[in-house]
């Protein structure tokens, strides 16, 4: 493990990391029972990863991810009710109820999703750090995908983009080691994934992915390499999925000794025999943590079981937007509470002075 | 009023709104240092400089997901396909991206993207340069689709596509290019979902839109030497479609013949013809006809290219037989 992190800062992972994993374990349980449906996919034994991320960069920066979403949305600080009620298709989630486990979208805390088509989040992240390069914001956009993503053209065009534009993007690869059912190195020519980078010239690196301070201290100085200019970063966390790829799946494909190795790792224990071990805190505080945890996510299932279904005129809203209809703040909609959304500079405001490449005043005209 | 060319009317648009906002950049194949494979981005890097004017790799679905991705954060960025043929590979980018986020997100995202560029017979191309895709692209719920005749709607729809909010796609036309018409100078919008009554008549009416809208003039002078007065309705979006302007031409004239370039199973005029049928059906005397490319896939050999496409004589057989002069 890695040192010198505060106080504060183990037990805002830990608390975090606590969050997510009865947040799953719940929701499979709850998709037992019938009360969430369709594909559903969780982020157990991964939690590390988000967790460890999203500690590490600025509330304003940009985050975006796939289909295993849930973890990445409550780290971000999304309201688990609102989250769980969203998985429950209630009125009351992030989306109206609209979107489901796939698409969490949470854009008060810069969460943007939530993409159901492996890898097709990548590009949108490239575009997203255009847009930070363009504006010359000084935030950066980071991408998680899985490991099969990295199989997808998606992942190779956006990376060649990014790097030749020098896009503040940190691409985290979540290598869980399967694709669903399909072991990585089944169907990858090259199974270092981070070594994909040097063929667009880019800095790429590994970090274990069930360690949360190593990632924390990964993704800390990825993102300042990004944010200073530099360009973007593909890093690998090595981690893994203690369940099957979604509910769906019974996860036949692999060993349970597999499983049960992998177990040893798990970043929860880790990090809280860390904590004791350096005496940041006491076994006390943090049962107290598991304690407060547990009853948010109580709390959120009966959130999400009294909230209603969304109206059926909510089938005729959000395809299309009309001229001055604004935008939906999901906390302000549900729960009255004033939040501060993006904003960004008008066209006349904004003053572009990024130059792709240097300016080339001997142009001819053609044609 | 100048009579400019249809790709001069769009580079006036892209410079007028790009002047206008700073938000709005182009980025595509070609469009920069090349000037564009058909000139439409003319002098626009020199003007704009290359953070907004981007000259992209051969990516289409990467840069089709770049454009997506900078809308989501408030960019009002312009795609152009260097045609719609190489955009099957932005499809996913554009289709399950694009047209889903505001609702995916349950209306907390916008995104005001517009993908841009020909469609339609080239010239010699065969059949992987040379398709329609009007009626595939007007099928999703969550972006809109225009398809300009004229220089002056093509200068006016892309400037609303541009500060429209929603995704929209403007189809252009290889052969429109060089097309020449009256345009005003400076602001011109024309709103998205308005058809235009080109011609009017009385006998019958001709429901067409993009390139197919001069065969149709032709046809029409055709006809109107056999004392036969078409009307001719220009669609130019086609979603939204302007019900109202089609039943309104239809009520008129009681008959209706719909030209155009794609195929015809499951074609754009199916569903004008369904629309027809549904609402219009009592004011009809006659079968509503369709005349469209053959359903086939678009030939290299010239004889036989211009045969696939709507060819002057089917279009005046058909306004016949619903006129019931035919013979046959």
């Amino acid at each position: 493990m890695a040192s010198a992190t505060k106080k504060e800062t183990l037990l805002s992972m830990y608390r975090s990391m606590v969050l997510v994993r009865r947040f799953e374990e719940r929701a499979g349980q709850q998709y037992g029972l019938g009360k969430i449906a369709g594909f559903c996919h969780l982020y157990i034994g991964q939690e590390a990863v988000a967790v460890g991320t999203i500690e590490a960069i600025r509330p304003d920066d940009y985050v975006i991810s796939a289909y295993r979403d849930h973890g990445q949305a409550l780290a971000r600080g999304a309201d688990p009710g609102m989250v769980m009620a969203e998985l429950f298709g209630r009125s009351t989630g992030y989306s109206k109820g609209k979107g489901g486990s796939m698409h969490l979208f949470d854009i008060e805390h810069h969460f943007y999703g939530g993409f159901a088509i492996v890898g097709a989040q990548i590009p949108l992240a490239t575009g997203m750090a255009f847009a930070s390069r363009y504006r010359n914001e000084d935030r950066v956009t980071v991408c998680f995908f899985g490991d099969a993503a990295a199989n997808q053209g998606a992942f190779h065009e956006s990376l060649n983009m990014a790097s030749k534009w020098k896009l503040p993007v940190v691409y985290i690869c979540e290598n869980n080691r399967y694709g669903m059912g399909t072991d990585f190195s089944r169907v990858s020519a090259e199974t270092d994934i981070s070594k994909r980078a040097c063929a667009y010239a880019m800095r790429g690196e590994q970090v274990d992915g069930m360690d949360v301070l190593k990632v924390y201290e990964a993704v800390k100085d990825c993102a300042e390499y990004a944010r200073s200019g530099r360009g973007p970063v593909l890093l690998e966390a090595r981690t893994y999925r203690y369940r099957g790829h979604s509910m769906a799946d019974p996860a036949t494909y692999r060993e349970k000794s597999e499983v049960e190795s992998e177990r040893k790792n798990d970043p929860i224990p880790r990090l809280r025999e860390y904590i004791i071990r350096t005496k940041a805190a006491t076994e006390a505080e943090l049962d107290a943590i598991d304690q407060e945890e547990k009853k948010v996510v109580d709390q959120s299932i009966k959130f999400a079981d009294e909230s209603p279904e969304p109206s059926e005129e909510e089938l005729w809203t959000d395809t299309v937007v009309e001229p001055g209809e604004p935008d939906v703040h999901p906390r302000e909609r549900v729960l009255g509470q004033q939040v501060k959304w993006p904003s960004y500079p008008s066209g006349s405001e904004l003053n572009v002075t990024w130059q792709l490449e240097p300016s080339d005043k001997t142009e001819k005209k053609v044609g | 009023m100048p009579e400019i060319m249809y790709r001069e009317a769009l580079n006036q648009a892209l410079a007028e709104e790009m002047e206008r906002d700073a938000n709005v950049f182009l980025m595509g194949e070609e469009v920069g240092k090349y000037q564009g494979a058909f000139k439409v981005s003319q002098g626009l890097l020199q003007r704009f400089g290359s953070a907004r004017v981007v000259d992209a790799p051969i990516s289409e679905l990467g840069f089709a997901g770049l454009g997506t991705g900078a809308a989501m954060v408030g960019l009002r960025p312009v795609i152009e396909m260097m045609t719609f043929n190489f955009a099957f590979l932005a499809m996913d980018q554009i289709f399950n991206g694009a047209a889903k986020i505001r609702h995916m997100s349950g209306g907390q995202l916008r995104v005001p993207i517009v993908f841009r560029g020909p469609e339609g017979t080239g010239g010699r191309l065969s059949s992987q340069h040379s398709q329609v895709f009007d009626s595939i692209y007007s099928q999703f719920p969550g972006i809109k689709v225009v398809a300009p005749a004229t220089p002056k709607d093509a200068k006016g729809l892309l400037k609303s596509a541009i500060r429209d909010d929603n995704p929209v796609i403007v189809f252009e036309a290889e052969r429109l290019y060089a097309v020449k018409g009256e345009v005003p100078e400076g602001e011109l919008l024309i709103p998205i979902g308005k058809a235009e009554v080109k011609r009017v008549g009385k006998d019958v009416s001709l429901i067409t839109w993009s390139r197919m809208y001069y065969y149709v003039e032709q046809a029409a002078a055709e006809l109107e030497k056999e004392g036969i007065h078409a009307e001719i309705l220009d669609l130019r979006s086609l979603r939204p479609l302007d019900e109202e302007a089609i039943l309104t031409t239809a009520k008129k004239t009681n008959r209706v013949v719909i030209v155009e370039e794609g195929w015809p199973h499951a074609g754009m005029g199916a569903q004008i013809a369904d629309l027809l049928q549904h609402k219009a059906f009592d004011h009809l005397d006659a079968p509503v006809l369709r005349v469209t490319g053959l359903d086939v896939n678009m030939s290299y050999a010239a004889n036989l290219e211009t045969l696939i496409q709507p060819t002057l004589p089917r279009i005046v057989d058909a306004v016949k037989q619903v006129l019931y002069r035919q013979e046959k």
